[in-house]
């Protein structure tokens, strides 16, 4: 990144570091968004995810390095970020004693958008987000769904020319996520940036034109998604065996490969159909039966582990959070 | 648009949200304007006939139809303290409101909105004030209508509900601070507490010249005095005169004080974290 023209950078952040107390939570991390693409922040809970959210949207200062937005400092002139902004937080952040039309008014109001034109785009976002049913529901009686797409449609009020989306589908059913998707990716047609953070290694993929990968406050990759994926070799094929003896010979037979006695299963390197047809060749050829197989190709979650040398649920983190 | 024009139109933004509030969930209004009612009845009835014959000279009409004279005075006595006591009572409910609102996520998605600095919190403000001068409003009819006379003008009422809306006005942004440097709401619902023990040290129930000398030192040079002697000589048609200088000077003095510091610490508040 570091040949980007600057002036075609939404968003930049350079060597952003933050502590709460003695714990470090951003450690030195910078980043670079292209005008009208979507960047996607990924990594584990605990990552700093959403500390970088809340620094580059003004809310919290770093305690060093420098982040820019749309060219503006965001410590020194946050007004002017702020102007240019969106951000749908991770957690809910409507008016729960206004119904989602007042919650809309509200924005449409701050954003001094005028009667006339604060009424229709009220009436298209209520429209877009399906909300126009529950328009007069106050927003304590919505889903969380429903409360995630008002939010989204809170953000849009005021067409923000940068849009910060803290895990925006995180809690959401499948279907709710595509629409989701759909969403984000007809908001960069129409020329904004967004900056969105995930655990969703799919969602990333999906979504993002650049992914960075995030691990306790540092950034341990950034690329594209299949310049990422290029960083591990191959992907695997899993075997699985009905019985101990089999998985043993297969073991034997195929060199390489890691058997897990628990499962009966052996893990072999390679998913490319030449690699795969010569396997099968050789198990036949030694008469193993294999029960069945599956191919894995490689995703982003062996690039996470390949960058991060652990898997992206950190076992520590869920000890914590274990009772 | 001028920073000025922007201030006004964030402020009565958030000012309309404070009052959909209010008039979804008008029992803390009732709430609010029960305490002082209570106090009113219990002082007048329970207390009112002793204390009505303690006032001496102090009464400020006295004597009128009621059946029983000395409770009448001290009716009369006794409405310019509960009014001002109204003020006060209704003003800790800001606390609370503004500690209670910057929990939750809009504050945070306000703060990252291009909105006029005060705004958020001259919107709990004033809707406060307007809050107060309603629950006014039935405090003086409960007065009335349990026998409270006044030989107060037009103007003169006017005049007292302006030194009213300007104390409501200085001791909510006090209260709106105090719920900003609140670590919690529990905390926000208890540092005011002494705003509504004040009109008790003061000559709004009893004559200061009753009190012990530190106590009545104490009664004559806070605040609350002032300005509940505004209002009874205001109430009582008659002349206030340094009372009212005093009275004016301490609502803008605490009002002033009160806003740069409750801004301050809305600005330099770190954002919420609910994880
Ligand atoms: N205000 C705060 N005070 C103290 N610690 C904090 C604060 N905010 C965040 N942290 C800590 O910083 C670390 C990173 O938090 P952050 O919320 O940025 O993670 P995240 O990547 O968004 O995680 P998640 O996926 O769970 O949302 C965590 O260990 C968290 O406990
Ligand atoms: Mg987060």
């Amino acid at each position: 990144m570091t040949t980007t023209n600057r002036a075609a950078e939404a968003i930049s952040a350079r060597g952003v570091r933050k502590s709460f107390g003695k714990h470090l939570v951003l450690d030195d991390a910078s980043l670079a968004v292209a005008d009208g693409t979507i960047f996607a922040l990924l990594g584990p809970n605990g990552a700093g995810k959403t500390t970088m959210v809340r620094i580059a949207s003004t809310l919290i200062r770093a305690d060093a390095g420098e982040v820019r937005v749309g060219g503006h400092d965001v410590a020194a002139d946050p007004d002017a970020v702020r102007a240019l902004i969106g951000v749908t937080g991770q957690f809910s952040a409507v008016d729960n004693y206004l119904t989602g039309e007042e919650n809309l008014r509200l924005m449409a109001d701050l954003r001094h958008l005028g009667r006339r034109a604060g009424r229709a785009r009220i009436a298209e976002l209520l429209e877009r987000f399906d909300l126009t049913d529950a328009a007069r529901k106050p927003a304590s009686a919505y889903s969380g769904g429903m409360r995630r797409r008002l939010d989204l449609a809170m953000t849009l009020v005021g067409d923000p020319a940068v849009i910060f989306l803290d895990e925006p589908t995180t809690g959401l059913d499948p279907r709710s996520r595509r629409t989701m998707w759909q969403i984000i990716r007809e908001l960069v047609t129409d020329g904004v940036t967004i900056f969105l953070t995930t655990q969703y290694l799919e969602e990333a993929d999906q979504l993002a034109d650049r992914i960075a990968v995030l691990d306790h406050g540092r950034i341990v990759a950034e690329g594209t998604p299949a310049e990422l994926k290029s960083r591990v070799p191959g992907g695997h094929v899993t075997l699985h065996f009905a019985e101990p003896r089999a998985l043993r010979s297969a073991a034997g037979v195929l060199g390489g490969a890691t058997p897990d006695a628990d499962q009966l299963t052996l893990q072999v390197p390679g998913a490319s159909v030449a690699s795969l047809r010569r396997m099968l060749n050789s198990l036949g050829d030694s008469g193993i039966d294999v029960e069945h197989l599956s191919v894995h190709t490689p995703d982003l979650d062996d690039v996470f582990f390949a960058v991060t040398g652990h898997a992206t649920a950190d076992p520590a983190e869920q000890e914590a959070l274990a009772p | 648009m001028t920073s000025l024009t922007r201030t006004l139109a964030d402020s009565a933004t958030m000012l309309r949200r404070n009052l959909k509030y209010q008039l979804r969930y008008p029992s803390l209004t009732l709430m609010l304007a029960g305490l002082p009612i209570v106090f009113l009845l219990l002082f007048v009835y329970v207390f009112g006939g002793q204390l009505g014959a303690g006032l001496g000279g102090h009464g400020a009409a006295g004597g009128h139809g009621t059946a029983h004279p000395d409770r009448g005075a001290y009716l009369d006595y006794v409405v310019p303290g509960i009014l001002v006591m109204t003020v006060a009572s209704v003003a800790l409910g800001t606390a609370i409101s503004v500690a209670t609102d910057m929990t939750t996520g809009i504050i945070d998605r306000l703060r990252t909105m291009a909105i006029a600095r005060a705004a958020v919190l001259t919107g709990h403000v004033l809707g406060s004030v307007l809050q107060t001068l309603v629950i006014l409003v039935l405090v003086t009819g409960v007065s009335l209508a349990i026998g409270f006379r006044t030989s107060a003008s037009p103007l003169q009422w006017l005049a007292a509900a302006g030194a009213l809306a300007l104390f409501a006005f200085a001791l909510i942004w006090l209260s709106a601070a105090l719920g900003l440097a609140a670590r919690s709401v529990e905390t926000a619902s208890n540092t005011p507490m002494f705003l509504t023990l004040l009109p008790f040290l003061s000559s709004g129930f009893v004559p200061t010249a009753s009190m012990p000398a530190g106590l009545r030192q104490f009664a004559a040079y806070q605040p609350f005095t002032p300005v509940i002697q505004t209002i009874r000589g205001l109430l009582a048609g008659g002349p206030v005169g340094a009372h009212a200088v005093a009275a004016i000077a301490w609502s803008a003095g605490i009002a002033l004080v009160s806003y740069v510091w409750a801004v301050r610490l809305y600005n330099r508040r770190r954002a919420a974290t609910p994880n």
